[in-house]
């Protein structure tokens, strides 16, 4: 079957946009054959800084025919609408059609026979459409075409198409279409340095080799492992180790079609500037790599570059010109560094009255006074001295506004460990600086150092609480303020360092420090203990634990100790992996079960201690016994917070009510003894509770 | 390069000499030569020929020089790339020709740039100004890692759609030059290429006058002032606008031009209250506004005239 090649040639297109083009080209061309009943073997996109080529192999020479039937009026119906259902089938009169039965009345159906059309065909009118409409995240318009309404949009301007469809063993067809005055063909162009001429192709695969011998590497990941293995040897061959950079990476394959890795350097003296001061400089500003001392693992003083030349002169210039650049910008760098040291971080901190943190949570310096109120109260709860968190807490975000955070905001809170330690704070004090932001992610280290703790959550819950209370919580997609990942910070910070502290205590009093009063502050802490307990349920769930434990454990009520919620979440997963507990859970399900069908029934809920004299049974006997043993030794065991003791307790219970329901019937004749049997299946259900609420699990 | 050229003239040793292989290449491409315009601007982007010509339908090639004041970037001559007056070079092209890249890395080639031994990329950079209520995409154009060229494909300007689009191109001179003649510091730059007693740098030209506007745009400048000018400068924009509409109907415009040198005034008056540190945060964005609205109402003159393309 046949094979489609598609590419775009245009002005180069931002790096940060190709990954997106291709997908969405491929996404398009194919969703749109399927559609018109072309099924396609395989397809495969890629993109350069200046093209974005799509190749689909195995599509259909021809659309399948379809044939449709269409239900017509009914015989002696009148003319006008025998008229309207010969026009709408095309048949030429009722003798065409076909009379279908019906005791309601007969009537006529016609046979609308409409032949497949050759793909080509197809490609020519879907291609230009989805060229069109194609979805850019910014689009613009150029040339003189730009003079009149409705000229194409693209990314920058477009200057060739090349499609073609064909079989391998023949000549390709082109796809003749044309947008915005350019026809669809076969010419593509080469390097814009080293190879511009025209190039014909016919079809992928000598339009890769064509591209690759005018120096052309079209697809991005050959770029990529290109660049990577060229960097790291080269780093290697000098005695040094490439800092790996994935995001870094990805870009500088976007903005090369030829890459060429080349090695430069600079003066060992601004290895004085922070190490992360000169990465973000050198990848930021430049897009170059750092390398490192294997040995050491500080940083060179070399920088790796990517070039999109084979330069004549073997890139000594290319080398020269970017080292040049990357001096000057170490040497500002390294003047901002110094410039910072100069001003002492608290005496910084005034301009913050002037600086909007959020129009309806007020300035920076209000949220810092509560970062400070909330960490002191946090920090005994937390095990940390309340002077060195209140230090922390009033000069850890004093950074933002120096020099090199104003230029560099990725080394934010760094920054403010090392001015906090330059200027002679204590350690603890200056780790928080940069600490507190953390965790910032899944993946993120989780701080330990108390002092740190004790800012993080204060930072992270005064967002959360304020945020909450003007009522801008996150919504399907949209988070502009990063709640979510906030809520995850204090979830792991909690947990992860087996912190004690009752969350709505300590929600209620960052919303007491508000100057914005929500209308519902009542509802607020629990509204937010309920996000905590969705970002808890997300969390498992990645980790591949369950996550329905959460709401079986949440459905207990009165529960905002974090820690304990999932340390009874860990101890419920464990005991429901065993058997004891799987049963446990069934036959709790099972006295749940009856209890709703014969509540239901009887409209009354059974409540109460069953009465001792009216069993009749040893079952029941043994689990009335049972109960009380279980129940006595569960909460004893809860309330020493040892939850897996709880869960050994609740296994005693499974022999005594499997041999219940084996042997007893509950649904008794005599009406007082099968109240008091429904009396005895609610106390399993309520001595369960000492856990969490079986019925809330899911099988 | 034109080898013809004497050494002193030549682009990698001398300023002018470089400044005039670039006017010399875009005068061969069709543009209309002109001088600087004569009044204190932030970029070669305010000078009409490329703000108000931008707009309207007519055809519109032009490339000049236009000293650049921004009084925040004065450093006393300390610096040795920021200064607070510098040079762009400035071309503008409408409709965008289809080979303005190609022209573009000619030009650098007329300047002694070789794209054999240069690694020379377009890197994205979408161009806004709030101030002229203006914007485009394009590419910020890097030579060997050094940013030396903006080139932007106008969008909008003063709030209005620009049909045709007109391409920008902005050369920084002064980086560019110390490139090409090799020199980390621009007052080392070979203004006019001669050697020994006979050699101008651009220190011998300019580095007085730095430090002066320097102490002049942070320490001195009349505040009370400039807020005054500011204030005026805003009304009498106005007052041309509304006098020039012809005949008192919103149909033909008679006074586009000195009504838009107001706007120039107002945007240099705020740029100094800026650097003085007198302007707050929340005013800065009402300044900027009000300037804003200026611009578009001059575009607005602008398109009904006859440069600007009303019938």
């Amino acid at each position: 079957m046949p094979d489609l090649l598609l590419e775009l040639f245009s002005e180069e297109i931002p790096a940060r946009m190709q990954g997106k083009a291709a997908d969405d080209l491929r996404r398009l061309v194919t969703d749109k054959l399927v559609a018109e009943g072309l099924v396609y073997e395989g397809a495969k996109a890629f993109a350069t800084p200046r093209r974005l080529a799509l190749t689909v192999h195995g599509i259909p020479a021809r659309q399948p025919d379809l044939k449709t039937e269409r239900r017509g009026p009914k015989i002696g119906a009148p003319d006008a609408a025998v008229q309207g259902f010969l026009k709408a089938t095309g048949l030429k009169s009722l003798d065409e059609a076909k009379i279908q039965r019906d005791p309601k009345g007969d009537f006529y159906i016609g046979l609308i026979e409409k032949p497949g059309r050759d793909a080509i065909d197809v490609l020519a009118e879907i291609l230009p459409v989805i060229i069109r409409t194609f979805p850019w995240p910014k689009s613009m318009r150029w040339g003189a075409r730009s003079g009149k309404p409705g000229s194409l949009n693209w990314v920058r301007p477009l200057h060739a198409i090349t499609a073609t469809f064909g079989l391998e063993t023949e000549e390709p067809d082109v796809v003749k279409f044309s947008v915005d005055g350019i026809e669809a063909g076969q010419t593509t162009y080469g390097h814009r340095f080293l190879a511009p001429a025209a190039i014909s192709v016919r079809r992928f695969e000598d339009y890769e080799a064509k591209l690759l011998d005018a120096k052309v590497v079209l697809d991005p990941e050959r770029r990529k492992d290109a660049i990577l293995t060229d960097a790291k040897q080269l780093a290697f061959a000098q005695g040094f180790e490439l800092v790996e950079d994935q995001n870094l990476l990805d870009e500088v394959a976007g903005l090369v079609e030829w890459p060429v890795v080349l090695m430069g350097s600079f003066e060992p003296e601004f290895l004085a500037t922070p190490a992360e001061v000169i990465r973000a400089t050198i990848r930021n500003n430049q897009k170059c790599f750092v390398v490192r001392d294997p040995k050491t693992g500080k940083l060179a003083n070399k920088f790796i570059l990517v070039a999109n030349i084979e330069a004549t002169d073997g890139g000594a210039t290319i080398i020269a010109g970017n080292e040049r650049v990357i001096r000057a910008r170490l040497s500002d760098a390294k003047f901002f560094y110094e410039t910072d040291l100069k001003t002492k971080l608290e005496d910084r901190l005034p301009k913050f009255d002037q600086i909007v943190f959020h129009e309806k949570l007020g300035t920076q310096a209000e949220r810092i006074k509560r970062i400070e109120r909330l960490a002191a109260e946090i920090a005994p709860l937390v095990g940390a001295d309340v002077a060195k968190v209140t230090r922390a807490a009033h000069l850890a975000k004093a950074d933002l506004l120096t020099e090199v955070v104003g230029e560099f905001p990725e080394v934010q809170g760094l920054m403010g460990k090392y001015y906090a330690l330059a200027q002679g704070e204590d350690a603890s004090v200056a780790a928080a600086c940069e600490e507190h932001y953390k965790p910032q992610g899944p993946a993120d280290r989780v701080p330990t150092d108390p002092v740190s703790v004790a800012v993080a959550l204060a930072d992270k819950i005064d967002t959360l609480v304020g945020f909450w209370a003007i009522d801008e919580k996150p919504t399907g997609s949209k988070d502009p303020y990063a709640l979510r990942r906030a809520a995850l910070g204090v979830i792991r910070l909690i947990a992860e360092n087996a912190l004690r502290l009752s969350l709505m205590k300590v929600a209620a009093s960052a919303l007491a420090g508000l100057s914005v009063k929500p209308t519902d502050a009542q509802k607020l802490p629990s509204d937010l203990l309920a996000f905590f307990a969705d970002r808890l349920k997300v969390q498992l769930r990645e980790q591949g634990a369950r996550h329905d434990l959460v709401d079986a454990v949440f459905a207990l009520g009165g529960q905002d100790d974090l820690l304990m919620i999932v340390r009874r979440v860990e101890a419920l997963g464990k005991f429901l992996d065993s058997d004891d507990g799987k049963n446990l859970l069934a036959g709790t399900k099972r006295a749940s079960n009856i209890l709703s069908i014969e509540e239901k029934k009887d409209k009354r809920t059974f409540d109460g201690a069953p009465d001792a004299a009216l069993y009749s049974l040893d079952e029941e006997k043994a689990l009335a016994k049972a109960i009380g043993e279980v129940k006595a030794e569960a909460s004893a065991a809860v309330a020493r917070e040892d939850f897996a003791a709880a869960m050994s307790a609740m296994a005693k219970l499974r022999p005594p009510v499997d041999a219940f329901f084996d042997k007893v019937r509950v649904n008794d004749d005599d009406a007082k003894v099968r109240e008091n049997r429904l009396k005895l299946l609610n106390e399993i259900r309520s001595a369960t509770r000492a856990v969490a609420d079986f019925s809330k699990i899911q099988d | 390069m034109d080898a013809s050229l004497p050494a002193h003239m030549r682009p990698e040793r001398s300023f002018q000499g470089f400044i005039l292989a670039l006017q010399r290449f875009w005068a061969e491409q069709g543009c209309v030569i002109l001088q600087p315009y004569d009044m204190e601007m932030g970029a070669g982007t305010f000078h009409p020929a490329t703000t108000l010509r931008a707009l309207g339908p007519k055809p519109w090639n032009a490339a000049y020089v236009q000293p650049s004041r921004r009084p925040k970037d004065g450093r006393y001559g300390e610096n040795p790339n920021r200064m607070q007056h510098y040079y762009q070079f400035q071309v503008i092209m409408k409709p965008s020709p289809p080979n303005l890249q190609d022209l573009y890395l000619k030009s650098l080639a007329a300047i002694g740039i070789d794209s054999a031994v240069h690694d020379i990329r377009f890197v994205e950079d979408d161009w806004e100004s709030p101030t002229l209520g203006a914007w485009g995409l394009g590419w910020e154009c890097w030579c060997d890692g050094m940013e030396v060229s903006q080139f932007t494909y106008f969008q909008q300007v003063a709030g209005f759609e620009c049909a045709p689009v007109a391409g920008e191109l902005t050369y920084g001179l002064e980086r560019l030059a110390m490139y090409v003649q090799g020199v980390d510091r621009v007052y080392d730059l070979n203004f006019n290429g001669r050697e020994g007693d006979a050699k101008v740098t651009y220190g011998d030209v300019f580095l007085q006058a730095e430090r002066e506007y320097s102490k002049h745009n942070f320490e001195v400048a009349d505040t009370a002032m400039l807020f005054e000018q500011f204030k005026m400068a805003e009304a009498a924009c106005r007052k041309y606008l509304d006098a020039g509409w012809k005949d008192g109907k919103r149909e033909a415009h008679l006074m586009a031009l000195p009504a838009y040198d107001q706007c120039i005034k107002a945007s240099h008056v705020f740029n100094l209250l800026d650097a003085r540190g007198v302007i707050s945060v929340t005013e800065r964005q009402s300044y900027i506004l009000r300037v804003r609205e200026l611009a578009k109402a001059c575009g607005e003159a602008w398109i009904h005239t006859e440069a600007g393309g009303a019938a």
